[in-house]
């Protein structure tokens, strides 16, 4: 985390806000696919590779109907990168049995893991920024809701990003002033200490005032919203149709199929 | 300490979603049944606190590394257990929509190893006991400190547990707990500080926002933990066995494993098990098929072969290291890439054909 | 519109840590009024308005709204009549869009969904804000979030429009703006502010405050042009009367 992050965040509502094919479809429609997709990808034992391939294929079609910059997405999914690396990065130090042959190079069972494990992790992440980018933070929030997502913790969620915003300028100003005055040193525990404190304070303060504003237009502790999504039969068509397609993803290696097709065609 | 979805199987993401959104749900109806309305905004803003606070990174001293707070004892000292875990639900949910911290897979797991402890392990059972209410003082220290490593600790064991039980790190679980818990003892250590004197802060400025009294809503019965405790555990149980039995030869796997090290020295039978496979998936290209049977000693490596094919151990070799998987994956990739561009093209064609 | 009438009798009132905010305040503030409360920080202003709305506990003195005195049980009742527009905009909107923002009190207030509708595209109408109406809050400037805030309590329907720092943080043309858009309201208007040369477009009546106490209530060319009154209190004359009332 970092300012760089929250500058991100503001990008990334303002790619969820777009209206494209891939921002019209149902949030619910996009969730539920999304988790399938996750789960799916996941069950593939772990030396896999290429039956894992075609599922590229779901993340970049509908952030190309979505309009999202592909690079921006990649970008992002880089700066996840770090802890299923480390943890991933053992493998092949510790499951040292050779596998195959490819020119000079011997390859282990762990590498072929590791290389699956980073592979699986691109997919999933690119999955779950595709769904946000792809739908935004309010949509989906009222998607989820209507899922079934108590309503407590929706609501808590869409306060929650309403005000990082409002929140995160303050910390941003702040880290900004000491910068000014710290003569490019990092924080010291006291100097880090004192200044979460205040900000917490002051997070304090707005709850309070928020609440004001909230009593003072009749909030009785029940949000209610007004909000008309209905399923329509594209968003069905498209649950059933993604659904359908990873099913068979994981029953056939595609990928193989295709690669023996070419090697026949070959030889 | 985030878990990502890359080392989870769908069984652990999957138990630990449903034991989270039970925690949720159940943490949503306490939340409704105590009556502070201010807790709504409250809770909205103190999350988007605790996500601003971990932007802000101070230097730990000689490491040349830096550290954030988690935030999670601080939450339930300030707004009790359940809405402390609403709120960081909330903010670990946000991470991994929009920084892929953590992995929607992971969720489930990352809201109980960072909520859970804190809030219904550390604060009710070690906090609350030794702070006794009096925030601020060297008591209360002591607790904060003692909370926040229990907690984090715990927390950390967790994720062990939950990586080990996904099978896809093949980390040794000693190995990855000696990796983990140290880590994260340091980690506990800053938290506790960090948590004590922001509390103790909030105590001299703002005496009013901290419960004082036991006796104030914000006590926490210890039945309702204590069952989600053991549910949790029967159902993580649950789990690890149902795991070791669709799996029943993965000790000896792992075993083949071990000896596989010494692969240089002795070639173990697993070994040739795995080559005679490989060979098999290779075998229609000749020119690598070729080199593996010069490689590999001939006899054992046929012997092997009619015993090899159907119970092959659950990792099993397979075509993705075959030539046929390498190219077909990269065909795949390409299609993948082409497909993306016919979309984007008519996706942006359509829209200017409305404007 | 019935008979609104806003009194303050001897109202007292002191924060939990001791500090006297207010020492016996009285006004009666007639229907259709625009009354400024001017005065410098601390001077209680912000205490007052806070009774206005039922959010502090009345502890010595009473306070009337129409016919309605104000209690911890009427207090939600009172809510209806007195529009409260707050002074940071980012604390009054608090929803994930403008629309669901405006449509917070009428729904608390339980209308039925095609008037909470209607309530919603008039009050941001009459701001000439319905283009952002499927905005987030937090993407709109200054003055967008100020005329989206008063949206949101125009939609309650108030009788009382009250404001704490309406000009606050507005650039020049949003001011001019707002000020437009208040001369336009036909609400009893009951503004809290620093801003005088606003107090002098606005406001026909000037209720001045010192350390938690009226000391003066009139005209609100009287006082504002009484540049002895102005300095003792911690206030100025604002140049814009320079050319109306020359000394």
């Amino acid at each position: 985390m970092g300012i760089t992050d929250w500058i991100e965040i503001g990008r990334m509502d303002e790619l969820g806000r777009m209206d494209t094919p891939a921002h019209r479809i149902d949030a619910r429609a996009k969730a539920i696919v999304t988790l399938a997709f996750i789960v799916v990808v996941m069950s593939f034992p772990c030396h896999e590779i290429s039956a894992l391939t075609p599922f590229l294929l779901y993340p970049i079609v509908l952030l190309s109907l979505g309009r999202i910059p592909l690079r921006y997405i990649l970008r992002k999914i880089l700066i996840a990168a770090p802890f299923a690396l480390v943890i991933g990065i053992l493998n092949p130090f510790i499951d040292r049995q050779p596998l195959s042959v490819i020119g000079p190079f011997v390859v282990t069972g762990g590498w072929v893991s590791f290389v699956s494990i980073m592979f699986r992790f691109i997919l999933t992440v690119g999955a779950a920024l595709t769904l946000v980018a792809c739908t935004g933070m309010y949509r989906l929030g009222a998607g989820l809701e209507k899922i079934g997502v108590p309503r407590v913790f929706v609501v808590q969620l869409l306060f929650l990003y309403r005000y990082l915003f409002v929140v995160s300028n303050e910390a941003v100003t702040m880290m900004r002033s000491a910068a000014l005055r710290s003569a490019g040193r990092s924080l010291s525990f006291r100097v880090y200490i004192s200044m979460i404190s205040h900000l917490l304070l002051r997070s304090m303060d707005r709850a309070d005032r928020v609440y004001r504003a909230m009593i003072a237009r009749g909030f009785d502790g029940e949000v209610r919203v007004l909000r008309q999504s209905a399923f329509h039969w594209p968003d069905a068509i498209f649950v059933c149709g993604c659904l359908i397609l990873f099913l068979l993803a994981r029953i056939w290696n595609i990928a193989d199929g295709l690669g023996q097709l070419l090697a026949g065609g070959v030889l | 300490m985030h878990m990502a979805d890359a080392l989870i199987s769908p069984v652990v993401g999957g138990t630990l979603w449903v034991v989270s959104g039970g925690l949720i749900a159940f943490c949503a109806r306490k939340v409704k049944q105590t009556l502070r309305d201010n807790l709504v905004p409250m809770m909205g803003v103190l999350g988007a606190f605790i996500f601003a606070a971990q932007m802000i990174n101070f230097s730990i001293p000689g490491t040349g590394s830096s550290g954030h707070l988690g935030g999670g004892l601080i939450l339930t000292v300030l707004i009790g257990p359940y809405a402390a875990f609403l709120v960081i639900a909330s903010v670990l949910t946000v991470q991994a929509f929009f920084f892929a911290d953590g992995g929607l897979l992971a969720l489930g797991c990352n809201i109980f190893n960072l909520g859970f402890f804190p809030a219904f392990v550390a604060y009710p059972l070690i906090y609350r006991v030794i702070a006794k209410n009096q925030h601020g003082t060297s008591r209360a220290w002591v607790a904060a400190l003692v909370a926040a490593v229990v907690g984090l600790q715990l927390g950390a064991f967790s994720v062990v547990l939950e990586t080990k039980a996904s099978g896809i790190s093949e980390l040794p679980f000693g190995a990855f707990v000696l990796m983990m818990l140290p880590i994260h003892l340091a980690i506990g250590v800053v938290e506790g500080l960090a948590t004590a004197t922001v509390i103790s802060f909030v105590a001299r400025a703002r005496p009013e926002a901290l419960p004082t009294a036991p006796a104030s809503g914000a006590s926490v019965s210890l039945r309702p933990v204590l069952i989600g405790l053991a549910i949790t555990t029967v159902i993580i149980g649950g789990v690890v066995s149902w795991f070791a039995s669709t799996h029943p030869d993965g000790l000896e796997w792992s075993m083949a494993k071990v000896s596989g090290k010494e692969e240089l020295e002795s070639p173990g039978a697993g070994i040739h098990e795995s080559l005679a496979k490989v060979q098999e998936k290779t075998a229609f290209l000749p020119d690598y098929g070729f080199k593996f049977t010069e490689a590999a000693p001939e006899t054992a490596a046929s012997a092997e072969h009619a015993a090899a094919p159907e119970t092959e151990p659950w990792p099993a070799v397979n075509a993705g290291t075959s030539v046929a998987g390498i190219v077909g994956g990269l065909m795949t990739l390409v299609l993948a890439c082409l497909v993306g561009f016919v979309f984007r093209t008519r996706s942006i064609q359509s829209a200017h054909g409305q404007g | 519109m019935s008979h609104h009438v806003v009194e303050v009798r001897d109202l007292s009132f002191a924060y939990p840590d001791g500090t006297e905010a207010l020492k016996e305040i009285s006004f009666r503030i007639e229907h259709g009024e625009a009354v400024a409360i001017v005065g410098a920080n601390g001077a209680g202003k912000s205490t007052i308005l806070l009774h206005l709305n039922g959010y502090l506990p009345i502890t010595h003195g009473i306070i009337r709204i129409g016919d309605v005195l104000l209690t911890r049980e009427t207090a939600a009742l009172a809510r209806q009549a007195v529009g409260m527009v707050f002074q940071n905009p980012d604390d009054q909107l608090f929803m994930p869009t403008v629309a669901e923002d405006v449509a917070f009190g009428p729904l608390n207030a339980g209308l039925p969904p095609d008037q909470i509708e209607s309530r919603v595209t008039s009050a941001l109408e009459r701001v000439r804000m319905l283009h952002v109406r499927e905005r987030p809050p937090y993407r709109l400037s200054a003055g967008e979030k100020r005329s989206v805030a008063i949206a949101t309590v125009l939609a309650m329907a108030p009788d009382i429009l009250v404001m704490d720092e309406p000009s606050s943080n507005l650039d020049p043309r949003a001011r001019r703006r707002l000020i437009d858009l208040l001369r336009s309201f036909e609400h009893t208007k009951i503004i809290a502010t620093h801003d005088l040369e606003l107090v002098v477009e606005v406001c026909s009546r000037v209720i001045v405050l010192d350390n938690g106490a009226v000391v003066a209530d009139g005209q609100a060319s009287d006082i504002l042009s009484d540049e002895s009154l102005m300095l003792a209190h911690g206030l100025e004359r604002p140049h814009i009367l320079g050319h109306i009332h020359p000394h």
